[in-house]
């Protein structure tokens, strides 16, 4: 009878509880469908330009002899100048901070510092390295200067990931460990490291893509858009990029140059996506072998 | 049992204690010096910003910075005045948070409220992906869809405008709103939920009602983010707002961020020490300190909300 007469005073009740979760789902698939649009635009107008000879050709300003040569050697170059100098500053930097850092101001000062510098924005990291790098250490445009800019970029999310790995391994593991009789640093590389490689590289892998996508950094220190060489110098020679390449391409009013943008975007993704794959089935593989 | 052999060796060898005593100083020196590179970064970010932009104000004085309503500094006659920049810049975040805000939060209260776990393994991982598509594609995005779609809508706007970057910048804020919400929404007690229903609440009644309230300054930090990221979204922006610096709050004229300004000079070959080149530093320290400010304030609102529900 009460509950009659509940259901009598509100009658739309659990017609609009309907509708608002029709409502909710109708955004999740608008959200998705964001993708997918990318995602079929960029191959319907770019899958006819993928070619090996897109892959191998220099840039050009006709855009059907357009190719990514020289962009995709340049990325490689900076991707790897970017792993070299990031993965042990940030990993030294995550242990420290986990295993050797006591809680106190000093720590709690650096935790906060990396946090916000990861929300500074790319470009701000451009206009430092155009002021640290290329101008006071007369590095230039070379691959060194880009390389160290986007180790800048990178590192707080190196740091904050690795600290998450390190900070998942259960301390009953540390206690036993030090309980042996071992030092620190034969608790860390014994015991602590290898249980949390693996969320370290998935880190790794995941801030890297996060790099080889920037653009705005590059820019700022001044790379090139226009370079028919590969770079055989790293400090003093300059270099292109994926992610600049396809910012000319865009940028160009002709609809040619789009067609090989959306090229251009093609492979870019397809190497992210397949990053991207390889940190999941790490995650996967590792997180069902350990079991306390 | 590698830990056994290393205390074996340990006590096999205490005659080389002290070598590993003083291993250990140097290991936890360098690591130190590897945690101390972010405090260098952050104080070189300041000073590099700092040094150029005072060189800056020693020609264009601060108040005429700040308030000047023109901003012209590659062409003569020069004007220094940031509104402009500033005013696209708002324009571009206000308007992304209005095309990603609605959208994130319902995805968000779907995901958390009312997806089965299978759906959620499905999507999850696609808004992870949409999460790392770089900006620049979100920039051909622009110019090869959404421009021409407006350009047919509206026949006064401009071929690049606010409102191209504002849709595209917006989808590309969304995964922020969307992982961070859907994340303060789980953490929302259970038996705040059944409470509600055990009263007679119908699912609408308990989402709005109590589980959105409840998580409400958790989903307030991560709009603040992800306007963040709007303010400092570079490429996306350069590629599809247009290169018009403008005091007008309408979202189909051209106009230029701070950001998309700095990739105009970068492009170009202004030569360095020049008060041309220093404008880019000044207005790098505006973006700065702007951007500083939003994560600080989110970083403070999501600390405490960690307090609250841990």
């Amino acid at each position: 009878m009460n509950l009659s007469q509940h259901s009598k005073g509100r009658p739309y009740a659990k017609f609009a509880s309907s509708c608002f979760a029709v409502l909710c789902g109708f955004c999740t698939v608008l959200s998705v469908s964001v993708l997918v649009l990318l995602l079929w635009n960029v191959c319907s107008y770019g899958w006819s330009s993928l070619s090996w000879d897109f892959l191998t050709s220099w840039p050009s300003r006709f855009a059907d002899k357009s190719g990514i040569w020289s962009a995709l050697i340049g990325s490689l170059y900076l991707i790897g100048v970017t792993a070299a100098v990031s993965v042990p500053i940030g990993v030294g930097a995550a242990i420290y901070l986990e295993e050797y850092a006591p809680p106190s101001r000093w720590r709690t000062l650096v935790q906060i510092n990396i946090a916000n510098l990861a929300g500074v924005p790319s470009i701000v990291y451009g206009i430092l390295g155009l002021g640290l790098f290329v101008r006071m250490m007369q590095l230039n445009r070379s691959v060194i200067a880009g390389g160290l800019t986007l180790t800048l970029v990178v590192l707080p999310i190196v740091i904050l990931s690795a600290q998450e790995s390190l900070r998942a391994v259960p301390s009953t593991i540390r206690q036993a460990s030090y309980a042996l009789g071992a030092t620190r640093w034969q608790t860390i590389w014994h015991q602590l490291l290898p249980v949390a490689l693996p969320g370290i590289m998935t880190g790794v892998i995941l801030s890297l893509s996060r790099a080889l996508g920037e653009a705005a950094p590059l820019v700022a220190i001044g790379a090139a858009t226009y370079v028919r060489f590969t770079p055989s110098n790293l400090f003093t020679d300059e270099f292109s990029a994926l992610p600049i390449q396809i910012f000319n391409w865009t940028d160009q009013p002709q609809k040619g140059f789009h067609e090989v943008a959306a090229a251009g975007i093609i492979v870019l993704l397809i190497v992210l996506i397949s990053m991207n794959a390889l940190a999941v089935i790490l995650r996967q593989r590792f997180s069902k072998k350990i079991r306390w | 049992m590698p830990s056994l052999s290393a205390t074996e060796t340990l006590i096999a060898s205490s005659g080389r204690r002290s070598f590993r005593a003083v291993f250990e100083i140097i290991l936890h020196s360098v690591l130190l010096l590897c945690a101390v590179v972010s405090i260098i970064t952050t104080v070189g970010i300041v000073l590099v910003l700092l040094i150029e932009s005072l060189q800056f104000f020693r020609d264009v004085s601060v108040w005429e910075f700040l308030t000047g309503t023109k901003w012209s500094p590659l062409l003569k006659p020069q004007h220094f005045g940031i509104l402009p920049l500033f005013c696209g810049t708002f324009l571009v975040a206000a308007g992304s948070a209005v095309v990603a805000i609605p959208i994130g939060l319902g995805t968000a209260v779907f995901l958390s409220e009312y997806a089965s776990p299978l759906i959620r393994d499905i999507v999850k991982p696609l808004l992870e992906v949409l999460a790392g598509i770089p900006s620049v594609v979100y920039g051909y995005l622009a110019v090869v869809f959404v421009s021409p779609i407006i350009k047919s809508l509206f026949a006064s706007a401009e071929l690049f405008n606010a409102a191209n970057a504002c849709i595209v910048v917006g989808f590309m804020i969304l995964p922020t709103i969307i992982s961070l919400s859907e994340d303060v929404l789980r953490s929302v007690p259970r038996s705040l939920r059944e409470a509600a229903y055990a009263l007679g609440a119908t699912k609408l009644d308990v989402t709005v009602g109590v589980v959105v309230p409840a998580a409400m300054s958790g989903i307030m930090a991560s709009f603040l983010l992800a306007i963040a990221r709007a303010v400092g979204e570079t490429m996306a922006v350069t590629l599809a707002a247009g290169a018009t610096p403008k005091l007008t709050l309408n979202p189909l004229e051209s106009i230029q961020t701070m950001t998309a300004y700095i990739v105009q000079v970068s492009q170009g070959d202004t030569p360095a020490g020049t008060l041309e080149y220093r404008t880019i530093f000044a207005v790098g320290l505006t973006l700065f300190i702007f951007t500083l400010l939003l994560n600080v304030i989110a970083q403070w609102i999501l600390s405490r909300v960690r307090e609250k529900y841990e």
